[in-house]
């Protein structure tokens, strides 16, 4: 009998291992995943464009205290004013009033369409910055002193280090790294559930549309059935994990190889000759990211991801299985049935993002323990470090629960299911085969 | 031997009563015909045989021991009425994977396989995948992976439809080879003119409830009406008779009702007397399908109930 559940399990996991949109979307999918971060890191740069502001000082207190820089320039010309300046390729036009100060009459930014946020906070505080310094100076602060004082870079002046102390442990804080893993691990979960769970649902799907599954469970058990597809399913998802886990250790190894501190070194003497200073620049930067990286406390997460990630889509999968099982041929009609299942989903992924940001908040606590958002949002809280263990055990097990009570209920929805062709079913029925004996 | 054993069997669904109560026998080494009209239940009833579901009431017997699912479904062999293959899956493969979920082991599958396959002429199949194969290929590999494992039971629901003559035939003589070798075979139809060339036993079963089991001669026989063709070399001879009441004639074949009471050869002799020149005289037993209807329309006319599947 067991072995029946192996050959299912077999089957399912062969099929899809071998299937050419497997190896595809393994490959793909970190492609594409680190094309987004490349793509958004460098349009984000690329956006900022210089812009051109004409300035009208009617006050002549400004004329030399807006300073320019990479985004904006400042040019004072009185041949500009409000009507034209479009017409002479500038963003935008300032005018600044004579008795700007007397609250009477304002400073006007003038465009002829929306400026990026940015541009217009960063114009304010160019103002701002030329106001107090024009104020200082009137008061007879010396203009070496007020340079200096501009001048000023805060981690000359001091150094500063946040640490977490557990007991007797220490360990640097990296508030940063912690939300990156985190929101990371949620979101690989969040897509994973969707993914593998799609994938359960499908296969159903097809088993049932194909007539093959009548033929199936004339040899096995329909739990059988959904549990070994269920099971090979998930195999297939660990194997495309792994896969991945490969990949980057194998990127942080030639990386690191080709960055070792021989070649550093290398670099580094090379550097006077060649005054190339950029690349050994990213090379240590490269290297102490790869350390704080590696600084994570991997031996928790690791285990807590993979615990997550196969709890979460037990889960869900086998709710997915038993949508599959109902519907027939229409996919609108899964649509509709897959929105209870989704929702919760969807709504876990919210709740995980305010968790990066915020690990210890109630709404953070309480959807790490219950087991319709646990996957994602434990995931969120676990590289920070403060999860107390009561509230870890609790949602293991709590998630274990879970997922045998759906396996259960989606077992009992689906042995029915799954034979009844070319009918609609309501929640309502579906809900009373439930409480049916076989 | 009894091979299997239906003791008033039920399946009520919410709507209607899919099998009420039904009780029949199946004895080793015959060829069945489980009839009757769409939606008279033969699904849900070979559903609970094969172990697909249970019944709410009532026992199944398999081999006089009480039917154990989990194990006596290696010792049937199923090919439902909606049929369905892995698509995407070569046919070896499926083959394989099929009869392994029967209790076959790797190599003993392969090697049945190997055999069917070329008594089929499929060899070449085994690199295929299902959607490459016509409908009737894809019929007659089902019907190979239903009897790959030897089943002592055979349940057929209708094996013919969709397929051509040439390979309903195969199948047909499959049927009857496996018969030969001591398989026993329940063949679920409502195709009438089948029944009658290959089973001799039927089960006739109408909204959820049997209406008639037996022998399929001895059936016959029992709903014969004394109806005689009687065919002449001329014209028939007209005339009036207490032994017989014409019930149709044409130019050469006269049918005739034999009345109470008396014999065909009266019948034969009075004809002979009026000088009939005649060429043929036969019995003329009900066809399975007058049968069924009339037992069908029998039924209909009690108080109806939902229609629905």
């Amino acid at each position: 009998m067991n072995n029946k559940i192996g050959l299912i399990i077999k089957r399912e996991y062969t099929t899809r291992v071998r299937n050419r949109s497997f190896i595809l979307s393994t490959i793909l999918l970190p492609l594409f995943f680190f094309g987004f971060i490349i793509a958004t890191t460098y349009f984000s740069i690329k956006s900022i464009d210089k812009q051109h502001i004409a300035v009208r000082d009617e006050s002549g207190e400004f004329k030399n205290s807006l300073k320019n820089d990479e985004e904006i320039t400042f040019d004072f010309n009185n041949n500009i004013n409000a009507d034209n300046f479009a017409g002479e390729g500038y963003a935008a036009f300032l005018h600044i009033p004579a008795d700007f100060a007397s609250g009477k009459d304002s400073v006007k930014l003038i465009s002829s369409k929306q400026l990026g946020i940015g541009t217009e906070e960063k114009v304010r505080n160019v103002i701002d910055d030329a106001i107090r310094d024009h104020t200082l100076l009137e008061h007879h602060i010396d203009k070496k002193l007020l340079d200096s004082i501009n001048n000023v870079k805060p981690d000359e002046l001091y150094h500063f280090s946040s640490v977490i102390r557990q007991g007797k442990k220490t360990e640097h804080s990296n508030a940063g790294l912690s939300y990156g893993i985190g929101f990371g691990s949620g979101m690989l979960i969040y897509i994973t559930l969707f993914i593998y769970g799609a994938a359960v649902m499908r296969g159903v799907m097809e088993e049932k549309t194909n007539r093959i599954a009548e033929v199936i469970i004339s040899s096995v058990r329909p739990f059988q059935l959904m549990l070994g597809k269920i099971i090979g399913i998930a195999a297939v998802g660990i194997t495309q994990l792994l896969i991945w886990f490969a990949f980057i250790m194998i990127l942080l190894g030639v990386a690191s190889f080709l960055l070792s501190p021989e070649t550093l070194q290398h670099t580094q003497s090379l550097q006077t000759a060649m005054s190339n200073q950029g690349n050994a620049e990213t090379a240590i930067q490269f290297l102490s990211t790869k350390e704080t990286f590696l600084s994570a406390n991997w031996a928790l997460i690791l285990p807590c991801l993979l615990f997550y990630f196969l709890g979460g889509y037990l889960f869900y999968a086998a709710l997915f299985a038993a949508v599959g099982s109902v519907v027939n041929e229409d996919p609108q009609e899964a649509q509709a049935l897959m929105l209870p299942i989704t929702m919760p989903i969807i709504l876990s992924f919210i709740i995980m993002v305010s968790t990066a940001q915020n690990p210890d908040s109630k709404m953070a606590v309480w959807g790490s323990i219950i087991p319709f958002s646990s996957p994602i949002v434990m995931m969120a809280r676990i590289p920070g470090g403060g999860v107390p263990a009561w509230q870890l055990a609790l949602s293991i097990i709590l998630l274990i629960g879970g997922f045998i009570l759906t396996t259960y209920i989606a077992g009992k929805i689906y042995r029915t299911g799954i034979l009844l062709y070319g009918k609609k079913v309501t929640l309502k029925e579906m809900s009373k085969w439930l409480f049916r004996r076989s | 031997m009894r091979l299997l054993q239906l003791e008033n069997l039920k399946k009520y669904y919410a709507s209607h009563k899919a099998v009420d109560d039904i009780s029949f026998i199946i004895e080793e080494g015959n060829i069945y015909g489980l009839l009757g009209p769409n939606g008279a239940g033969k699904t849900t009833l070979l559903r609970m045989i094969t172990g697909i579901i249970y019944p709410d009431e009532g026992r199944i017997l398999f081999k006089e021991k009480e039917f154990d699912p989990l194990n006596d479904i290696f010792r049937i062999g199923y090919m439902p009425e909606e049929r369905g293959l892995y698509k995407k899956m070569k046919v070896g493969e499926q083959a394989l994977y099929l009869s392994m979920l029967k209790g076959l082991s790797r190599k003993e599958a392969q090697k049945r396989i190997r055999y069917w396959f070329e008594k089929f002429e499929m060899q070449s199949w085994w690199n295929k995948k299902v959607d490459d194969l016509s409908k009737g290929m894809s019929q007659k590999l089902q019907f190979v992976i239903t009897v790959l494992h030897e089943p002592e039971l055979l349940i057929l629901d209708e094996p013919f439809s969709g397929l051509d003559p040439v390979n309903a035939n195969l199948i047909k003589d499959e049927i009857f080879n496996l018969s030969k070798a001591g398989t026993t075979i329940i063949f679920s139809t409502h195709r009438m003119e089948q029944v009658e060339e290959i089973c001799n036993k039927i089960i006739l079963v109408n909204r959820g409830k049997k209406i008639l089991d037996g022998d399929l001669n001895q059936i016959k026989n029992d709903f014969k009406e004394h109806i005689f063709r009687i065919g002449f070399k001329d014209t028939p001879p007209v005339f009036e008779s207490e032994a017989f009441k014409v019930l149709n004639s044409t130019d050469h074949v006269v049918s005739v009702h034999i009345n109470e009471g008396y014999q065909p050869s009266q019948v034969l002799r009075q004809y002979l007397d009026h000088d009939g020149a005649i060429h043929s005289f036969n019995e003329l037993l009900p066809t399975l399908n007058e049968i069924f209807i009339r037992q069908v329309n029998e039924v209909e006319t009690t108080p109806s109930f939902s229609d629905s599947i």
